[in-house]
């Protein structure tokens, strides 16, 4: 069962039993719908107007690519300024790495006071826990050249840009990958975590206030909705790594 | 004897003659003085630490040196530093991203070297090499010693006179490494190239060379040259020769193995 097909059949099986012990455990069990409702129930709020599923999707949606792909240009940006100028790299660097160590939810706060609240802060709370590990696989990307490799293009009197295109970007599509993957997973959480804190739409809003009344089966469904736009999202970013990064390259 | 090469005419095609290198405190080469000949395949052996990689480098135009001569080139055979070094080294280093034809056009786009007659050159140094059909493999689809071989028709695309190796077998089995040493001396002879190689192996460089260097370290310094009298092609039982021995012998005793 190791082949392509058998692992296909395989993941999708374990999708499915997750399913059935849900509904099972709803049903045999008798547990009440607040605490968990049944997968029929969830897929029920899905039918009620009055949650309007297409605003909030777009919404949360447009706060998550949105961040995202801010962070993707912000963090490649920046990697790629520091391998030009080593000076910006040793000033910079130290300083992005302790910034990193901030827990960015804790900035959500001030987020809000800066920028009020609505999609762009949550894009913001996004890119802000985005943004660090795509700048710091791809600094990390840019700096792995074998020595030797640097001695070839010199002996041919190479140029700094051949330099660049022909060997240090692509060498570094693997790592900007990574980061990126990483990153997609943090943009979902963040914009999350921004509409939690203050935004009058979104999913996130939508699940606060159906909280108040014990609506367990419309957070279900937003949590499913969530990360159906996180798979979207990742989905698309491995799509893209698939297509331009050779097999044999690819930093898992 | 037997004229040991054909293309060994009087003007050296290398002329070095008491080069220095220092790394700050650190003496990484003294009084390196040879010369190779048009053609010639020099092996460069020696210890870890004994300024043979660094001796690379200067030829290689990496490095300045820091006193002494070191020229290159003859009114035959002109150099220009910039289109005829091709380097090979001791790991493959190929681009994982590229197939092995575009990697071995690597140095012609470097160079700005027409397309067409330059993926036509990769092509029949492919052929020579012994990778005819693998021009569309990824890197990782090879063996390492096909690796190699891939890494060595790199070294020829943009035709240079000089071929810098440092210590390209050195990473591969034993069996695959004599296989290699034959391929080399094959192709060598085909392409007709000045080759410089550099490897910690005694009988390896008594085996490939036209002429041995031996560099001793501690402190780094040459400490014989001399021609390897056995003719070509050369085959693996000459290794059994008596003249061999007396060979990988004279170079055990200076590196202080004797």
């Amino acid at each position: 069962m190791t082949s392509k097909y058998g692992r296909w059949t395989l993941a999708i099986l374990a999708h499915l039993a997750l399913l059935l012990a849900w509904y099972l455990f709803v049903k045999l069990g008798n547990v009440p719908k607040f605490v968990m409702p049944s997968p029929e129930a969830t897929l029920d709020a899905l039918l009620q107007p009055n949650y309007s599923w297409w605003t909030n999707i777009a919404v949360t949606g447009t706060e998550i690519f949105g961040g995202y792909v801010l962070a993707l240009v912000v963090g490649v940006a920046l990697a790629l300024i520091f391998t030009w100028s080593k000076v910006l790299e040793a000033f910079f660097m130290p300083l992005l790495v302790s910034l990193n160590m901030i827990p960015k939810v804790a900035l959500g706060p001030l987020i809000i006071v800066w920028f009020k609240y609505g999609i762009f802060p949550n894009s913001i709370m996004a890119f802000s826990i985005a943004v660090f590990p795509i700048l710091l696989t791809t600094a990390r990307g840019l700096r792995e050249i074998e020595p030797e490799l640097l001695d070839l293009v010199r002996s041919l009197k190479g140029s700094r840009w051949q330099l660049f295109t022909k060997i240090q970007l692509p060498g570094a599509l693997p790592y900007i990958f990574a980061g990126m993957k990483v990153g997609a997973i943090l943009a979902v959480a963040g914009a999350i975590v921004g509409e939690f804190l203050g935004s009058d739409k979104g999913l996130g809003y939508l699940m606060l206030q159906v909280q108040v009344t014990l609506d367990t089966p419309a957070m279900f469904m937003a949590v499913l909705m969530i990360t159906a736009i996180g798979m979207l999202l990742y989905g698309v970013v491995l799509a893209l790594e698939r297509l331009l990064v050779v097999k044999d390259a690819r930093v898992v | 004897m037997v004229r040991i090469n054909p293309l060994v005419t009087s003007y050296p095609f290398i002329h070095l003659s008491g080069v220095r290198k220092v790394y700050g405190e650190h003496l990484a080469i003294s009084d390196a003085s040879f010369d190779v000949m048009p053609g010639e395949l020099v092996s460069l052996v020696g210890p870890s630490g004994c300024g043979k990689s660094t001796l690379l480098k200067i030829l290689a135009g990496l490095h300045p040196h820091d006193g002494g001569e070191v020229r290159i080139g003859s009114p035959s055979h002109p150099f220009d530093p910039s289109k005829d070094v091709g380097m090979v080294f001791q790991a493959p280093l190929l681009l994982k991203w590229r197939r092995i034809l575009e990697n071995v056009l690597l140095p012609a786009e470097i160079l700005g070297l027409p397309g067409a007659p330059s993926k036509a050159r990769a092509r029949d140094l492919l052929a020579l090499v012994g990778l005819a059909g693998n021009e569309d493999k990824y890197p990782y689809e090879l063996s390492g010693g096909m690796q190699q071989r891939a890494a060595i028709a790199r070294a020829l695309v943009h035709d240079p006179k000089l071929v810098l190796m440092d210590e390209p077998f050195g990473a591969l089995d034993a069996l695959t490494r004599e296989k290699m040493n034959l391929e080399l001396l094959r192709i060598w002879k085909e392409a007709g190239k000045t080759i410089v190689f550099v490897t910690h192996g005694i009988s390896e460089a008594v085996f490939l060379g036209t002429r041995v260097v031996v560099l001793t370290a501690g402190p780094a310094r040459m400490a014989d040259n001399f021609v390897v009298e056995l003719p070509y092609p050369r085959t693996l039982d000459m290794k059994t020769h008596e003249k061999f021995g007396e060979y990988t012998r004279r170079i055990y005793r200076l590196l202080g193995m004797e």
